[in-house]
């Protein structure tokens, strides 16, 4: 594995030499923390008068600013970020000819993609620690709330599942960079699956649940709910949603599932309006874990297949 | 000299798609040789360097460089393997100190013996004054010359020289026959040539082997190739005659 080092150390050098990843940076630099000053202003016009609020450092990530919270951000844009960094590594050195040269060296043909992915992931956290630090700065001096312990692993955790996310859609790009010869067709192909994914999927889920349940209504609900249930397995088909879903109770205490609809019966209705308070961290990463494990699942499979694909190709072709 | 050889293949082919690139192919190249490899493009000398490398599976056959078979240990072959390819690339915005860098890393070399080399090197080629402009400001001869320094820091047994002067212009090209001519016989290296520059061939090869269509038409010193062509006298006749002979006998 000595291979894959001095590839990992040119290609962090490279991105962090290069224009796209400075003007990257400052850009969504830009827009978070005008998005957290806005919801800070926002939150603490809200919380006047209210008694005793509880998770109020949170809530930076939560409320919207201008037009949309920070978490809402990261799910929109966040795949920007993958697909920018990554939609090029491999055709391009196979366009210029540095590819053969990289594997006619004595390493293993497999050091070249997990090197890049790795200095990839890297440059994706350095991004987001520094970016999250940055905010939660911004937050303490905008709000004058220290954040608690628990506070502080629920942001952890966020980081974690956002650093996945924006990893996957890395994936994606470098599995479009080693099927595509050309670098404009591999970027279009990556925003095409971006757009596709996040803005189509809720629409299609939405017209296709309404279309297998035409007899939705107040008066039957068990077909809204069956209504609800398919709009939910079709979005589930979207990264973003994975990430919205998983990010969803851990960022927001009071939230208690991840459904939008549920059926309950009376005890239930009973014990939900006499324990109104938060839920524990533990339960809170309970009730989003299939969601973790299926961002992670995705990501892993994506990766794979960018393996398999470029450990079989043709050298003659490079 | 009889001494034991460094490439040896047997029967390799190589088949794309049931077009037939390298027809059972069967070459003996022994220590310290250099041995030109000829043949029109297209006739499957690339592709023969490429599954020497372990770049590319043979369909059939075996191949062994320096006794390690290359399609299960391809990395121990890459290294042992200096090869400057055709149409070579190069990290543009790199300069030439940083590419030779990046090489002696990739080849594991520590970081003192890689920067004594790397001076060596770049003085060998005549690129010092120029090591800290940037690579994509070169023009193409500083460019075979920088991949003749990747050589160097490599230091393999073996090189393969796929097409090195293709499109340099004439100083350039003998600027890099100097270069190569030094190579074989500064650093004693087992040297496969690939050229159409015949009278390079001509000048430093020991053998030579002229394949056309993946297959192997001719094998064996000059002399030999001449007098099997032309008969007895046959000194007179250049490389060029010899390979002209031989291509329009198979050409339609």
């Amino acid at each position: 594995m000595i291979g894959i080092k001095p590839i990992v150390r040119k290609e962090l050098s490279d991105h962090l030499s290069s224009y796209r990843f400075i003007i990257l940076f400052a850009l969504i630099a830009m827009v978070s923390l005008i998005t957290v000053y806005m919801a800070g202003l926002n939150i603490k016009k809200d919380l006047e008068g209210v008694a005793k609020p509880q998770f109020v450092f949170l809530m930076i990530f939560t409320s919207s600013g201008a037009l949309f919270s920070l978490q809402q951000f990261v799910a929109f844009f966040g795949p920007l970020i993958g697909l920018i960094l990554g939609f090029d590594t491999i055709n391009r050195e196979r366009n210029e000819g540095t590819l053969s040269k990289l594997l006619s060296q004595p390493i293993f043909r497999d050091d070249v993609i997990n090197g890049k992915f790795l200095a990839g992931v890297i440059i994706i956290s350095v991004m987001m620690i520094s970016i999250l630090m940055v905010i939660t700065g911004l937050g303490l001096s905008l709000l004058g709330v220290v954040p608690g312990v628990e506070e502080l692993w629920r942001i952890f955790i966020y980081l974690i599942i956002s650093i996945i996310y924006i990893s996957f859609w890395l994936g994606v790009a470098i599995l479009f960079s080693i099927v595509f010869r050309s670098v404009a067709t591999s970027a279009l192909a990556a925003l095409a699956v971006w757009i596709f994914f996040s803005f189509f999927v809720s629409l299609g889920a939405n017209v296709l649940a309404s279309a297998l349940t035409p007899d939705a209504g107040a008066s039957n609900p068990e077909a809204v709910m069956r209504r609800a249930s398919i709009e939910r397995a079709v979005s589930l088909t979207s990264p973003m949603e994975l990430y919205t879903g998983s990010t969803a109770t851990i960022i927001d205490p009071m939230r208690k599932t991840n459904r939008m609809i549920m059926q309950m019966g009376i005890m239930e209705q009973l014990s939900i309006s006499r324990f109104a308070g938060p839920l524990p961290l533990g339960q809170s990463v309970i009730v989003v874990l299939p969601y973790i494990i299926s961002m992670i699942a995705i990501t892993i499979v994506c990766f794979a297949i960018s393996y398999t694909v470029f450990m079989r190709q043709e050298i003659r072709s490079f | 000299m009889e001494t034991h050889a460094i490439i040896e293949t047997d029967e390799l082919t190589k088949a794309y798609n049931g077009q037939v690139a390298v027809d059972r192919l069967t070459l003996r190249i022994s220590e310290g040789e250099v041995f030109g490899f000829l043949g029109p493009n297209g006739a499957g000398k690339t592709t023969t360097l490429l599954m020497l490398l372990g770049l590319t599976e043979p369909t059939g056959g075996t191949a062994r460089v320096m006794n390690v078979d290359p399609t299960r240990e391809p990395v121990r072959v890459k290294g042992l393997i200096g090869y400057l390819q055709e149409n070579m690339g190069f990290y543009g915005d790199l300069n030439a100190r940083q590419m030779l860098d990046f090489v002696a890393e990739l080849n594991g070399l520590p970081g003192n013996a890689a920067r004594s080399r790397i001076d060596e090197a770049l003085a060998k080629v005549g690129l010092v004054d120029e090591s800290k402009k940037k690579i994509s400001a070169y023009s193409r001869g500083m460019r075979q010359r920088l991949g003749i320094a990747e050589l160097l820091i490599k230091d393999p047994k073996v090189v393969f020289l796929d097409e090195p002067t293709l499109g340099l212009d004439p100083d350039a090209t003998n600027r890099m026959i100097e270069l190569i001519e030094a190579l074989c016989r500064e650093k004693k290296m087992t040297v496969l040539l690939s050229s159409h520059m015949l009278h390079l061939v001509q000048k430093i090869c020991h053998r030579v082997g002229i394949m056309i269509k993946g297959r192997m038409v001719a094998q064996g010193p000059m002399e030999q190739l001449a007098k099997d062509k032309f008969g007895i006298g046959s000194e007179r006749y250049s490389l060029e005659e010899i390979y002209m002979k031989y291509f329009q006998e198979v050409r339609p």
